[in-house]
């Protein structure tokens, strides 16, 4: 594998002078087809790994750079994106301007989960919140360009388009976990921390896979993107209420077929040391992690599975 | 007479042209159905701590989400018209065209706002309410008369979203790129509209406000028509509440696009 610092370092420079979103996927192109000089020989798997995220990475700044253009554009994007979810916990605010508790939880507990919620999927929404588009790529025929070039399709769609703007929602549920851990008081022993820290970076992960699983989804089912939004948006929308809230068959649902509770319900409960609604053991607070990868090998299995049941458009 | 028809024309296919993707709006009935639930059930530990918040009973705070689920598309509470596609328009020139047909560029989208919206009442409004229904014990009217009148209603809130919107959009014959604008316009509505809570539940001078925004007759309005939180007389002044608010809004909307056809300035020309 050929490294080629100076050919990156130039291409995003030039891709820049076209406007963002009009020139974009010529500009994607362009960066493809020096990717594909790169990339010369037959790497093994490590060396094939380590060079889908160096392509990642060049295409992300082309991106990025692409986007800093029109800074006005990018800065209302931002702000836009952090209002829009911050009314979410507005609407949580009133609910508790009314009442003390929801479901036996506090306004602080809530935030606790809202912020975590809000963070895991602000985190996948940024890094893999591009495979909500394969449906229009595999629609348009343009899926067709991805598969020429070198490079892992993995690691083309998840930075095409990179929308740094989505930073926003980050942001937010950052600022509110944060308003959540002062106002808990809670007694901060390291396992505390640690599966805090870990609900956040597990948590993504689980919703990343879920956005891979949609995205292969689309390779057969290409009009029905908008079912994705039920797992992915209307996962974090659930997260974010304690799951005393809802029927017991709903959070059997979200724990056993997708695993959504281990993101932050299962190991919240115990964080704040609250009894599990299931009734499960209590070494499965700490499971996040091993879900996480169970699920990572799940996702790779049905994202080749949907990669190889691609038909392109026009035969 | 002529125009009227040509109008109607243009709704039809706006209505057909929607009609054509089964796929995704099954798709969209199924994501809808499943943000119900959720938002079903925090409404449900609402309403069981808190009895009558808002003058509603628990039945009437879950009919008020299924209708708001119902409504989603068709009063494209969260974007999803015709604005992307008239800025995009606007962006590249095409509307040039669109001034010299001897037809209103404002009407023409409305007309074809309509028939979008009247295929998103039939093919994504009815299946989740019903839904909602044969889960949760939810306080529909027997009277075919309320049903009349909530879908004089419905009508009424999709004619102010749409000038809402149109008002939107025309910021892009100013701001060339109103990718910004149509995205302020989705976050007032989804949060003025009471698609996350129901206006009356907004505390003090804040709600009263609120419940005078346009954003009210989207939802709101047609909402309680439907749950007889609005009843008799009640029910005369939110349908003139909507139809002063479309009024309003439909002629700024064209004092607006008076002043901006009048700059407009085709690239190269």
């Amino acid at each position: 594998m050929a490294d080629g610092p100076d050919g990156t370092a130039a291409g995003p420079l030039r891709v820049a002078e076209g406007p963002a979103e009009a020139e974009g996927t010529a500009a994607g192109e362009r960066a493809g087809g020096r990717a594909g000089v790169l990339a010369e020989g037959r790497p093994g798997p490590g060396a094939r790994a380590l060079w889908g995220v160096r392509a990642w990475g060049f295409t992300v700044a082309m991106w990025v750079r692409s986007t800093m253009v029109y800074r006005t554009s990018f800065l209302i994007m931002l702000v836009v994106g952090f209002v829009t979810t911050f009314l979410d916990f507005v609407a949580i605010m009133i609910m508790f301007s009314h009442v003390r508790a929801l479901g036996g939880f506090a306004l602080p507990e809530v935030a606790f989960l809202y912020g975590t919620s809000s963070v895991a999927f602000g985190l996948a929404d940024l890094l893999l919140g591009q495979f909500e588009r394969i449906g229009r790529r595999v629609r348009d025929g343009t899926m067709d360009v991805l598969l020429t070039r070198p490079v892992p399709v993995l690691a083309q769609v998840a930075a095409d388009r990179f929308a740094l703007r989505r930073l926003g929602r980050i942001l937010q549920g950052a600022l509110v976990l944060g308003w959540a851990l002062w106002r808990l008081e809670l007694d901060w022993t390291l396992w505390r921390a640690l599966l805090t820290a870990s609900m956040v970076l597990c948590g993504a992960v689980i919703f990343g896979c879920v956005f891979v699983v949609g995205g292969a989804f689309q390779f057969w089912a290409q009009d029905a993107t908008e079912v994705q939004s039920a797992f992915t948006y209307g996962g974090t929308t659930l997260l974010q209420y304690p799951p005393t809230v809802f029927g017991k068959e709903l959070v059997r649902g979200v724990t056993y077929v997708v695993p959504l509770a281990f993101v932050n319900w299962l190991p919240a409960l115990r964080v704040l040391g609250r009894d599990d609604p299931l009734g499960l053991p209590g070494w499965v607070d700490f499971a996040a992690p091993a879900v996480a990868l169970l699920c990572c090998a799940l996702t790779g299995l049905a994202w080749r599975a949907g990669l190889r049941a691609y038909r392109s458009t026009g035969s | 007479m002529h125009l009227c028809r040509l109008y109607f024309a243009v709704a039809a296919s706006g209505f057909r042209r929607y009609a054509t993707y089964r796929v995704a709006t099954a798709a969209g009935v199924f994501t809808n159905t499943v943000f119900g639930f959720i938002l079903a059930y925090t409404f449900i530990a609402l309403w069981h701590e808190r009895p009558q918040l808002g003058g509603y009973d628990q039945a009437q705070a879950l009919t008020f989400v299924w209708t708001g689920q119902a409504l989603l598309a068709t009063a494209a509470l969260m974007g999803g018209g015709f604005q992307e596609e008239f800025h995009e328009r606007v962006r590249t020139g095409d509307v040039a065209i669109d001034l010299y047909r001897p037809l209103d560029l404002q009407l023409w989208w409305l007309a074809s706002d309509l028939g979008r919206a009247g295929f998103h009442l039939l093919g994504r409004g009815i299946a989740p309410l019903v839904a909602g229904a044969l889960v949760f014990d939810l306080a529909l009217p027997r009277s075919p008369l309320v049903w009349l009148l909530f879908l004089v209603s419905v009508l009424l809130g999709v004619v102010v979203s749409f000038a809402v919107r149109y008002l939107f959009a025309l910021s892009g014959f100013w701001l060339l790129d109103s990718t910004g604008a149509i995205a302020l316009s989705t976050l007032l509505s989804v949060f003025f509209s009471g698609m996350l809570m129901p206006l009356n539940v907004f505390p003090g001078g804040f709600g009263e406000l609120a419940r005078t925004l346009p954003w009210a007759a989207m939802l709101q309005v047609p909402a309680d028509v439907l749950l007889g939180a609005r009843q008799g007389a009640q029910v005369a002044t939110g349908l003139g509440f909507q139809a002063c608010w479309a009024l309003v809004l439909l002629g700024a909307g064209r004092l607006l696009q008076a002043v901006a056809t009048r700059k407009v300035v085709v690239q190269g020309g």
